[in-house]
């Protein structure tokens, strides 16, 4: 009996696993989305990912629909969850394109995943805005697939945003000569300190100390004894989200007193200041916004009615910016893939970060490197080229 | 080795089940040759898999880590040299890496060779991440002009070679030693069989077949990491299809990847948000309600049957 039931079990997932979609009404447009709920990057993207996708349909249909020649469409969303894995995020991709006949398809997270499934949206020919990869190679993948395009930027540009700022401080006399430069063991850890250190050393700076540590490490407080006993007038982390929280921990256990304390990937996150409270005053790190910009505010606020939680300082709206891309598009040129392809290089875009332009490789030149948080809002110090930039200040003693 | 009408037989259905599947791309669309591949590609890893694991009751959770080694392998080697090289190089390293960590571990038994072989992924995933490290390189791009199709067939070949392999090993002293030790290593030691080489040398199939797996699934991927060549869900995987298929037989890993695929596949459409709850409880059903998987299922209905004058 038992196995008969598991049978019927599995029979039925089946079956409604393959039943068709119900067959929605004319004026309904399906858009896939598809990002990792569970597996390592779960995490990342419930900040800066799902609740984007969730706010843009929302606000989409609450304004009556997207503008498809002439015809108001609503928006109907397919979510998939491709567990981390590369292979998966490639069969929901083409089970939204062939299963769902998804009309529209929305770029996955993360750079690993948006790279190993380029292929798939360049064979159906779909407009891949990708706002959560970091790459340096935006001409050479544009080269190779042009319909993908590139907002978020390359850890060149942001690890040089970061000896900028701090040589901003030092020319100012706000901080002495000592650096101390320690990063995460891994993909993008390691190629932000590699172009890094260099910049500081031809910058003048001398680096007292430098050292990695591996992705998942515990206990960070050996690294931390070790940046103070080197006395430095400058910390430098390189980090991942677990391990920017821990660096901070464990800074303000050992007290470590430094003019400019930054740390990477997560400091612009919500849940920092929130674990943090006031004492993350100062507070250098990845990303940044126009936090005086009123799209922006607009935006925030809209992003925490709707779903719930604040967006981040880095990633939350440069998501929202690139579906804003894709929605004008469509309302301009309709739903031809190629026609919003050639429509997305052609134009320049306003969205919630400002002005959106891509170049001739598909790359956008001007985005947020480096961020710091001045009374509770992490705003935009250095970037690329876009407007708004606060002046950098010195951070005090931990509070 | 003198073949029997039935053998004979049984190769020719073999081949002309064989071509049927070969046509899949044409008979599917791009979604339906994904699922192809993904079922192919569990095939492959799995049968070989059960091949050493089958007889020897060694639980080998090493899958990753020769698939990794083997998607790194192309990923590195395909600037350097001919695609056509790589899958034969990765088949060698994954077979050198497979004797080392047979020498190191094939002499003890039971749960230290499972921590072991859990080990060795994250382990070499380390040491490829301290390469990165040490050289200043990100991941690895490979930008191929190769297709889903290309790949399906290739894993086709690989699959086809693995139920050759499995059959000849099945005939050979070799699988009649395995047998053996798998029933009582007691009693093969006595027996005069030399237990530690056999298990080396069958060992060498599940990981130089993994790591031939990877070299051809690398160029779907496009951009390698550690994180994503080495994930630890893939050795999972194949442990739990292969025991819903049932190791006894040749052809139990595969009545095990078919269903699971669908099953999974099934499990990703209708409840995205619950995938890895799911998938401890289907590993659950399957070992409480098919210890033996559905090879000792079919086994006990035909007896069943057989007992009732059915048959």
């Amino acid at each position: 009996m038992k196995r008969r039931t598991f049978a019927q079990i599995a029979a039925l997932a089946l079956a409604t696993g393959f039943a068709a979609v119900p067959a929605s009404a004319q004026d309904t447009l399906k858009v896939g989305a598809v990002a990792p709920k569970t597996g390592p990057l779960a995490g990342g993207a419930a900040v800066s990912y799902w609740p984007n996708v969730k706010l843009w349909v929302e606000t989409v249909n609450a304004r009556g629909g997207l503008n498809v020649d002439g015809k108001q469409m609503m928006l109907e969303v397919i979510e998939y969850d491709d567990q981390t894995n590369p292979g998966e995020t490639i069969k929901a991709v083409q089970r939204l394109v062939e299963q769902d006949q998804a009309d529209i398809i929305l770029p996955p997270y993360s750079t690993g995943l948006n790279l190993a499934s380029a292929p798939i949206y360049h064979r159906y020919g779909i407009p891949m805005i990708t706002s959560t990869a970091t790459t340096d190679k935006a001409d050479e993948l544009s080269a190779q697939f042009p319909n993908v395009f590139i907002s978020l930027g390359g850890a060149q540009p942001i690890a040089l945003g970061a000896v900028e700022v701090l040589t901003e401080l030092r020319d100012r006399g706000d901080i002495g000569n000592k650096v101390a430069i320690v990063n995460v063991a891994d993909a993008f850890g390691i190629e932000l300190a590699n172009v890094a250190k260099p910049a500081f050393a031809d910058a003048g700076f001398e680096l007292v100390y430098e050292s990695s540590y591996p992705l998942g490490s515990q206990d960070l407080s050996p690294v931390m004894k070790a940046v103070k006993s080197a006395d430095p007038d400058a910390f430098v982390a390189f980090s991942y989200p677990p391990d920017t929280f821990a660096l901070t921990e464990q800074a303000q256990i050992e007290d470590l007193q430094v003019g400019a304390f930054y740390t990477a990937v997560a400091t612009a996150f919500p849940s920092y200041a929130g674990r943090f409270g006031e004492s993350i005053e100062g507070v250098l790190g990845i990303g940044g916004v126009n936090a005086d910009d009123e799209a922006f505010q607009t935006y925030a606020a809209r992003h925490e009615e709707v779903t719930g939680a604040k967006p981040d300082y880095w990633a939350s709206a440069m998501v929202y910016s690139t579906f804003e891309v894709l929605e004008q598009s469509i309302e301009a040129v309709g739903l031809d893939n190629a026609a919003i392809i050639e429509h997305i290089k052609a134009n320049a875009f306003d969205t919630v970060i400002g002005t959106l332009d891509f170049d001739e490789n598909n790359n956008n030149p001007s985005f947020w490197t480096v961020g710091q948080w001045q009374d509770g809002v992490f705003k935009g110090v250095a970037s690329t080229g876009r407007e708004g930039a606060v002046d950098v200040v010195v951070k005090g003693p931990w509070k | 080795m003198r073949l029997s009408p039935t053998d004979w037989r049984n190769l020719t259905l073999s081949a002309l089940a064989l071509a049927f599947v070969a046509c899949l791309p044409w008979l599917v669309g791009n979604y339906g040759l994904s699922i192809g591949v993904t079922i192919v590609m569990y095939t492959v890893l799995a049968t070989s898999w059960a091949l050493f694991s089958g007889p020897t009751h060694y639980i080998s959770l090493a899958t990753a880590a020769f698939f990794g080694v083997g998607t790194y392998v192309t990923g590195i080697g395909i600037e350097y040299l001919p695609y056509w090289t790589l899958l034969p190089l990765a088949g060698v390293i994954g077979a050198v890496l497979a004797a080392l960590v047979g020498l190191a571990t094939l002499r003890l038994s039971g749960v230290y060779f499972v921590i072991f072989t859990l080990g060795l992924a994250e382990f070499i995933r380390q040491v490829i991440t301290w390469g990165q490290n040490v050289s200043g390189a990100k991941g690895i791009y490979v930008l191929t002009s190769i297709t889903e199709a290309h790949i399906y067939w290739q894993l086709l070949g690989l699959a086809a070679l693995v139920y050759l392999l499995g059959w000849a090993i099945g005939r050979s002293r070799l699988g009649f030693a395995l047998r053996i030790i798998g029933d009582d290593e007691q009693v093969a030691r006595h027996s005069g069989i030399h237990t530690a080489r056999a298990k080396i040398l069958l060992f060498l199939v599940p990981g130089s077949v993994a790591a031939i797996t990877g070299a051809i699934l690398a160029p779907r991927y496009v951009y390698i990491e550690p994180s994503l060549a080495f994930t630890p869900m893939l050795s999972f995987q194949v442990v739990i299809m292969a025991l819903l298929g049932g190791t006894g037989r040749l052809w139990g890993p595969l009545v095990g990847v078919i269903p699971f695929t669908f099953l999974w596949e099934g499990i990703s459409i209708t409840v995205p948000n619950q995938t890895t709850l799911l998938l401890g409880v289907s590993f659950l059903v399957i070992v409480y309600l098919l210890p033996k998987g559905f090879v000792g299922l079919f086994g006990a209905i035909r007896r069943r049957m057989g007992s009732e004058g059915l048959v």
